[in-house]
């Protein structure tokens, strides 16, 4: 059986097809999967190009404590998370997250979870290049990324 | 007197000049708030990086902590911006 978690945090581009092979090889049981791209956006021709900065070590480290609790709460068979750093262009990936669970609610809710908590608590910052040669400034948090968050802990 | 491993990253590491410092901390700096207003002692280059120290996240031996934290023992502090990853 392969590793339920994978978590990459790398510079290379990744493939989305492969990544999902990886994780169904030689198992019969997953009966949903779910996956997330995340993308560089062009801001309507304004950006050449995201820089995102990491904390090595912890970064990966988050992503592995989200995926875990994702599995747990979900009861998905696994999750795979790879997000990439340094310079990337409009068009390019930025983050793959890949969920898998018997029935697809729990895919579904396993993958938006992930997203949610990567995007507010795993070590990235963006930084944004204009196609004018201008360096812009480090894009802000978003309140609503904390709200996303915050309605997995509401009290119902 | 401890001596820690001190981590910046984004505009809190470009307004400080350095991604990373080893320092000496007086026994009076207790938690991280403490370590904080301890830095902006240290120059202008910190007081801006820490100019609006309730948005300053905080991380002890990679795990994310309150500024409330005690740093006992810790042996890297991270010093950074809310996150803007995914």
């Amino acid at each position: 059986m392969n590793a339920p978690v994978i978590v990459r945090v790398q510079r290379e581009d990744f493939d989305l097809d492969a990544e999902v092979s990886a994780l169904r090889r030689e198992r019969s049981d997953i009966g949903a999967v779910v996956t997330f791209s995340g993308l560089c956006r062009d801001e309507a021709g304004a950006l050449s190009a995201l820089e995102l900065e990491h904390y090595p070590g912890m970064a990966e480290a988050e992503i592995e404590r989200i995926c875990h609790e994702a599995l747990e709460r979900f009861g998905l068979q696994a999750a795979t998370a790879i997000h990439r750093f340094g310079k990337i262009t409009p068009g390019e990936n930025i983050v793959l997250v890949i969920a898998a669970s018997p029935h697809r609610q729990a895919a579904f809710d396993g993958a938006n979870f992930i997203m949610d908590f990567l995007k507010t608590s795993a070590p990235f910052w963006k930084k944004e290049h204009h196609v004018d040669g201008s360096i812009g400034e480090w894009v802000s948090a978003k309140d609503a990324d904390d709200a996303a968050r915050d309605r997995w802990t509401r009290k119902p | 007197m401890s001596t820690v491993n001190l981590v910046y990253f984004s505009w809190v590491r470009e307004r400080i000049g350095k991604g990373e410092e080893m320092l000496d901390l007086p026994a009076d700096v207790v938690t991280v708030a403490d370590l904080i207003a301890h830095l902006k002692t240290r120059g202008e280059e910190y007081e801006a990086a820490f100019e609006h120290q309730n948005v300053i996240r905080a991380a002890i031996n990679q795990e994310h902590v309150d500024h409330a934290e005690p740093i006992a023992g810790a042996r890297e502090i991270a010093l950074f911006p809310p996150m803007t990853g995914g």
